[in-house]
């Protein structure tokens, strides 16, 4: 794969249930090294997209490609193999595991499943996103925005070349939200890592993006730099009446 | 201090393992195999173990592999006189193929929960059924082992002897079953398995493949679960399809790892040990008492009130109360 | 073998199917609204007969009147085992839900054992020797009565669940447990009617039961087997699929048992089990979660 490869590219994604069209004719690419995200209003087909690209569901029509790679309809676990880490919106913790047991599960595929090699990977990140103290205590004892860091952590340690962040700063505090981006921002400037997230505190999609999708009723209705989408009109439009603004 | 920790778990079970190796010297036979009941009802739970407790796939027809352990063992026993050691790779590869055939089934049609566990009742149910009818295995009126004769010396490789040559093998075979899921758990399927077991979705998420990894769970369950099966073959002499496919020995066989505390390692050792102290207690306390079914009643009561009280089990409980803590298993 | 024969044999099957859909329609409600699983239905279903059978022989109460009686108080204990032991573990998960269980069936089943003692008994009522002769069909009076009577108290509970107010309440917590809470239903105690309905439907289907087999302790893991047989054919939570379900049970052990042995009738009702857990999983009349 040459430099210049997409790191994703969404070719007119569709997702119908049961004649319901959830995603329609979504297409986008996201370049290697860059920080995308999705936005949209409640029920926009966001987090379908999402569980699309993921391989969660599979698409009723359309192509994903990563890194060159067709992954269409390959499935959660394939598409994880081939560099893809998600997290989820309602988050899922291995809630009777601890906190460091939850991330060596996302490193344990490496190293040859070296267990105390995945335990070193998963206290760096852990440290990483600030919960190394909470590395003993079982899962179910984090709070939610702890387990939305979790969340973090464990995609990451899966080693993604692409990281996808589904709400990841919903119900985070303002400094904690600050201190997410800055972790994400050093993590895209330092590994190169890709990330495209659907975000819907405006502050942390400003902050981060180089680049933003907007969906609305499944269709992307606008792209551009995030300067560039607010000024949109469809999606000023959009957006009136409703209380993102 | 983890090590130290992790010395008085250590120092805990050598002496545990020691005095159990050196009980024979003190007890008499009843007491033996009332040890040997433990060890048995230890292992086997520990074998249902692997499947639920650490891969969280609910088998409620475990008796299956007990049942089809023990007649591969007896049956090739007595009709060729095949050792049990080499019948129990015959049984073993028999229980990993049905249980093979139940996890695909399962799995790839999405049977899940409580549906899952209706799964293996049927197999169960149905097996049972149909030894009931194969002449080969005695059908219904039962298969008999041919005992030793008497003051014959203990033969280990044809499992004929004294209960003392029992006791020890079913502590050989308890303690490589702990020792093998100590293994398991710390080993990557390990943890694979309790990720499956508290969230399949996220799972699959982290690229794990689910599919497979719970197979292995059944396979090595299956297997282990019918090399107890051959065990108890040669220990009772004699097997009916009744009782050792039964729905009740399948309960029996998880009783003791729920009370002990499933998922963990000790919960299955500590589980057979209290249930089969309160079922001899409660068979004196009968007899005293002289009517029939309050062994049973006071069983049931002691369950209950195990369950309301402890639901996570008594092991992770006792492990507080020991000081034990550190690992949560 | 000629056909009135089969004709007759299938006519029993369905007749006797009826009552155990009656049965298995109390674990399907109590499943259909919990989500919890009874592994303590054959046990009550056991007593359910005693009663029935101790009401003929000390009073001289026949099955069909006693119904009510024994309805009614199997009402009351699993009103008050759902209130006072089971609704503690709902949330928790299936394998403790079914070890709690599995101790009220094994108390159950011993209280009876020391009651009654390990023998079968029966009834032998005038109606026990009567039957019916419709053309070439012979029909069992009993067997007549006791498949009307479980047809009727069905219809009874499908008109509770759909013209009552509590009936409707029940199907609101079945559906959203959370919002029922939030509209302000007092969930604990539809919960716990819900039990006593399910433990009553077991308490008629047991006197009609007692009209046409012997009852001893044992019957009762056959019974509970049974019971998740029929829900799981018919699917679980729905009413019609009960009866469904226990008509085709009660046909193909009645056909196995003439046609093939009479002990390998249960193999052929595991095989059906397994074929639908595969191919349907929500059961016949189900439907998709």
């Amino acid at each position: 794969m040459t430099a210049t490869t997409p790191m994703l590219t969404v070719e007119n994604l569709g997702k119908s249930f049961r004649g319901l069209r959830a995603v329609n004719q979504v297409a986008f690419t996201v370049p290697r090294g860059d920080i995308v995200a999705l936005i949209g209003p409640n029920g926009a087909g966001k987090t379908t997209t999402f569980n699309l690209i993921a391989g969660a569901l599979p698409p009723s029509d359309g192509r994903v490609v990563l890194d060159g790679e067709d992954v269409t309809g390959l499935g959660q676990a394939a598409i994880c193999r081939a560099g893809v880490g998600r997290t989820f919106q309602i988050v899922k913790p291995f809630a009777g595991l601890t906190v460091e047991e939850n991330v060596m599960v996302g490193a344990l595929r490496h190293d040859n499943g070296d267990v105390e090699k995945a335990r070193a990977a998963s206290r760096a990140i852990l440290d990483l996103l600030e919960l190394g103290d909470r590395a003993k205590d079982p899962a179910q004892t984090l709070t939610l925005p702890d387990r939305k860091r979790l969340e973090v952590a464990k995609a990451l340690a899966t080693r993604p070349k692409l990281l996808l962040l589904d709400e990841v700063m919903a119900g985070l505090r303002p400094v904690e939200c600050d201190r997410m981006v800055a972790i994400l921002t050093g993590l895209n400037k330092e590994t190169g890592l890709t990330i495209l997230l659907i975000e819907h505190v405006m502050r942390a999609v400003m902050a981060l993006s180089h680049h933003v999708v907007v969906l609305h009723h499944g269709e992307k209705i606008a792209e551009g730099t995030p300067a560039e989408v607010t000024s949109h009109p469809k999606v000023l439009e959009c957006y009136l009446g409703e209380d993102h603004g | 201090m983890t090590a130290l920790l992790q010395d008085r778990r250590a120092v805990l079970l050598l002496g545990l393992l020691a005095i159990l190796a050196l009980a024979p010297l003190a007890a008499g036979d009843y007491m033996l195999s009332i040890l040997i009941t433990v060890l048995l009802q230890a292992y086997l739970g520990m074998s249902w173990n692997v499947m639920m407790g650490f891969a969280g796939q609910f088998s409620l027809g475990h008796a299956l592999y007990v049942g089809l352990g023990a007649y591969a063992g007896g049956a090739l026993f007595v009709h060729y006189g095949t050792p049990p050691w080499i019948g129990a790779f015959a049984g073993m590869a028999v229980s990993a193929a049905v249980g093979a055939v139940i996890g695909t089934l399962g799995f790839r049609f999405k049977v899940m929960g409580v549906y899952f566990a209706l799964l293996t009742i049927a197999f169960a149910e149905f097996t049972r059924v149909l030894f009931d009818h194969w002449g080969w295995v005695g059908a219904s009126s039962g298969l008999f082992l041919p005992p030793a004769a008497n003051n014959s010396p203990d033969n280990l490789w044809l499992l004929r002897g004294s209960t003392t040559m029992f006791y020890y093998v079913a502590l050989a075979m308890t303690a490589a079953a702990f020792w093998f899921c100590r293994a398991l758990l710390m080993r990557r399927i390990g943890y694979y398995w309790q990720a499956i077991r508290e969230d399949q979705d996220a799972a699959d998420a982290l690229g794990i493949d689910v599919f497979r990894n719970k197979m292995i769970a059944v396979l090595i369950s299956a297997a282990m679960t019918s090399l107890g099966g051959v065990f108890l073959a040669f220990f009772n002499n004699n097997l009916y399809p009744e009782s050792i496919f039964s729905m009740h020995r399948s309960i029996e066989l998880m009783l003791g790892t729920i009370i002990g505390g499933i998922g963990t390692l000790f919960g299955p050792i500590l589980g057979a040990v209290v249930l089969t102290a309160l079922g001899e207690g409660l068979t004196i306390l009968g007899a005293h008492i002289g009517i029939d079914g309050v062994k049973q009643i006071a069983y049931g009561i002691c369950l209950m009130l195990i369950l309301v009280l402890k639901p996570g089990g008594l092991w992770p409980w006792l492990r507080k109360l020991l000081r034990l803590e550190g690992d949560a298993r | 073998m000629d056909a009135t024969f089969f004709m007759n044999v299938i006519s029993a099957g369905l007749l006797t199917g009826l009552v155990y859909g009656l049965m298995a329609l109390g674990l399907s409600v109590i499943f259909g609204v919990m989500r919890v699983v009874n592994f303590a239905h054959g046990d009550m279903m056991v007593v359910a007969m005693y009663a029935a059978f101790l009401l003929y022989t000390k009073l001289g109460i026949e099955p069909v009147p006693a119904l009510p009686l024994v309805a009614g108080g199997l009402f009351v204990v699993g009103y008050l085992l759902q209130r006072f032991l089971i609704n503690h573990f709902l949330g928790v998960t299936e394998h403790i839900q079914f070890l709690l269980l599995l101790s009220v069936a094994m108390i159950i089943t011993n209280v009876v054992l020391m009651v009654f003692g390990p023998d079968a008994r029966n009834i032998q009522l005038d109606a026990s020797f009567e039957s019916y002769s419709l053309g070439f069909l012979v029909l069992d009076k009993v067997r007549v009565i006791a498949a009307f009577t479980a047809g009727g108290v069905a219809a009874l509970l499908w008109a509770f669940f759909r013209y009552t107010t509590t009936g409707t309440a029940i199907r609101a917590c079945a559906d959203n447990p959370v919002g029922a809470r939030v509209v302000g239903l007092n969930v604990e105690k539809l919960y716990a009617i819900t039990f006593g309905i399910g433990t009553a439907c077991v308490g008629a289907a047991g006197c009609l039961l007692l009209l046409l087999v012997d009852v001893h302790p044992h019957l009762s893991s056959d019974y509970t087997l049974l019971g998740f047989i029929i829900v799981i054919l018919g699917g679980l939570g729905s009413l019609g699929g009960a009866l469904l379900g226990g008509i085709l049970v009660g046909l193909s052990e009645a056909l196995s048992g003439v046609l093939i042995a009479p002990s390998l009738k249960s193999m052929f009702s595991f095989g059906l089990l397994i074929l639908v857990l595969l191919l349907r999983p929500q059961g016949i009349l189900g439907k998709k979660p």
